[in-house]
């Protein structure tokens, strides 16, 4: 897709500025669906794992963690599996458009980790975390925002093979025997929530450190102030 | 819109852009409390539909070896209400009524007149723990067979001493691996598993395993689901 910018004119002041069409509609739809599924998914999912909070045997059972009802969506066991197994289709769904979306149209190139980005992470991760030099900007997003955005797919991927090898561990035995066997699958399924919830949460803090522009962004689609980055 | 705009049209084009995002209001409509329900039941329906379609006749669950069984003594003993119904197995018989040929009393010496199955298989709980048990008994299709069952019917209801009650699509009551289980690692089922008689169903979360089975009806029409369902589990929780 061509870059779409524009100049837009302040009349009072005469100033200009320049803003450029980030975001198409389809990508923030499935990103909003999506974070709200994602939402709800975290919620019920603790709640389902209020029901037997251990990776172990059930005779004797070892609780990992009493995870406070307060955190936790559905108010039972039964009332989570409803929502666990309905929101599950808006997070599958808005996924697989916003992939089918990003293949057919090219713009994976943007957001794609590959090989050549790699030497450019750790200079990132040293200006972010360890006060380094701010590196050169990037055209586009930068070797650190790919890895986060490609490691955020590939998660959110295996959250929904690890979830159809525990929910279906006969129709879809060979999944559960990938994963290493029912039990490891739901360890990693287990796993892959917090790993997300990792993303959401360097994410947020991003959204936060780059501005009310960047949000909006994600909202209306166009990115105001570009020059001022 | 133009490479060139005014601060008031980029205005209204953002707006317009930001409007077209009103379809995810629609998932406000789950923080209704009258809505919740229904929306909720739906989504739990389309769940158990493509359970029902992913489900495969001809697929067997997993088996295990003798080796990798859970030890008798570890396996869970989960009901609803007591571990022991109190079952007089002196009077027990199996009341079989709905579309079958041969509606009556069924003895357990019947049943276990029936070639016996026996399969290491895994039993997963819907709170999230499994265990691997040996299970044997009579299949369900065979005992089917017996009492002349239209197995076109769409499915078996079963009653138990507990007053617990379950129901089965029809698919999942033929499967090969769905046993009328009376035994446990090679015993007698005891009276905490589910003596004389209990359902063994590979194919199913453990819930639907009903124990103490007292009656078993083959239906075109379901009353009520089962204990849980009806209290707002899946209907069909195929594994």
């Amino acid at each position: 897709m061509a870059i779409r910018t524009v100049t837009i004119d302040e009349p009072k002041t005469g100033a200009s500025t320049q803003a450029v069409y980030e975001h198409p509609l389809v990508v923030r739809l499935c990103h909003w669906l999506n974070a709200v599924a994602l939402f709800v998914m975290v919620g019920s999912g603790l709640q389902i794992f209020r029901a037997f909070p251990s990776f172990g045997a059930k005779i004797p059972q070892k609780d990992l963690i009493d995870w406070p009802k307060s955190l936790a969506l559905g108010g039972w066991l039964g009332g989570a599996l409803q929502w666990h197994l309905t929101f599950m289709w808006i997070y599958i769904a808005t996924g697989v458009v916003y992939l089918v979306y990003e293949v057919f149209s090219g713009n994976y190139k943007q957001v794609l980790f590959v090989r050549r980005d790699l030497p450019g992470v750790w200079p990132m991760v040293r200006h972010y975390f360890f006060f380094g030099p701010k590196p050169p900007p990037w055209e586009g997003y930068n070797p650190l925002q790919k890895h986060a955005y490609t490691s955020a797919v590939a998660l959110g991927i295996l959250s929904v093979l690890t979830g159809f090898a525990i929910w279906k561990p006969v129709q879809f035995s060979w999944l559960a025997w990938l994963m290493g066997g029912f039990h490891l699958a739901r360890l990693w399924h287990f796993l892959i929530m917090w790993a997300l919830l990792a993303f959401v949460f360097g994410h947020l803090v991003m959204v936060i450190l780059h501005g009310w522009n960047n949000f909006m962004s994600m909202l209306t689609g166009w990115k105001k102030d570009v020059s001022s980055e | 819109m133009s490479k060139r705009t005014d601060a008031g049209k980029f205005h209204s084009v953002t707006r317009r852009e930001l409007l077209k995002l009103t379809p995810l209001v629609a998932l406000g409509a789950f923080a209704v409390p009258q809505l919740q329900k229904p929306l909720l039941k739906a989504g739990l329906g389309f769940s158990d539909w493509t359970s029902a379609k992913l489900f495969r006749s001809g697929h067997l669950a997993p088996t295990f070896d003798n080796s990798d069984l859970t030890a008798f003594e570890k396996f869970p003993i989960n009901d609803y209400d007591v571990d022991d119904p109190g079952v007089d197995f002196e009077k027990w018989t199996l009341t079989v009524s709905g579309a079958v040929q041969k509606p009556g009393d069924y003895t357990l010496a019947q049943i276990q007149s029936l070639p016996r199955m026996r399969q290491n298989t895994r039993h997963v709980c819907v709170e999230g723990w499994d265990v691997i048990g040996r299970f044997g008994g009579a299949r369900l299709s065979d005992f089917l067979h017996m009492i002349g069952a239209d197995t076109t019917a769409r499915f078996i209801v079963v009653e138990c001493a507990d007053n617990y009650y379950e129901s089965l699509d029809m698919a999942t009551a033929i499967h090969p691996q769905t046993l009328l289980c009376y035994e446990m690692y090679e015993q007698p089922l005891t009276r905490e598993h589910g003596a004389p008689l209990r359902l063994q169903i590979p194919t199913k979360i453990g819930y639907k395993q009903a124990k103490y089975l007292t009656g078993l009806k083959v239906t075109h029409i379901l009353e009520k689901v089962g204990y849980w369902e009806d209290q707002g589990y899946s209907d069909f929780y195929g594994l």
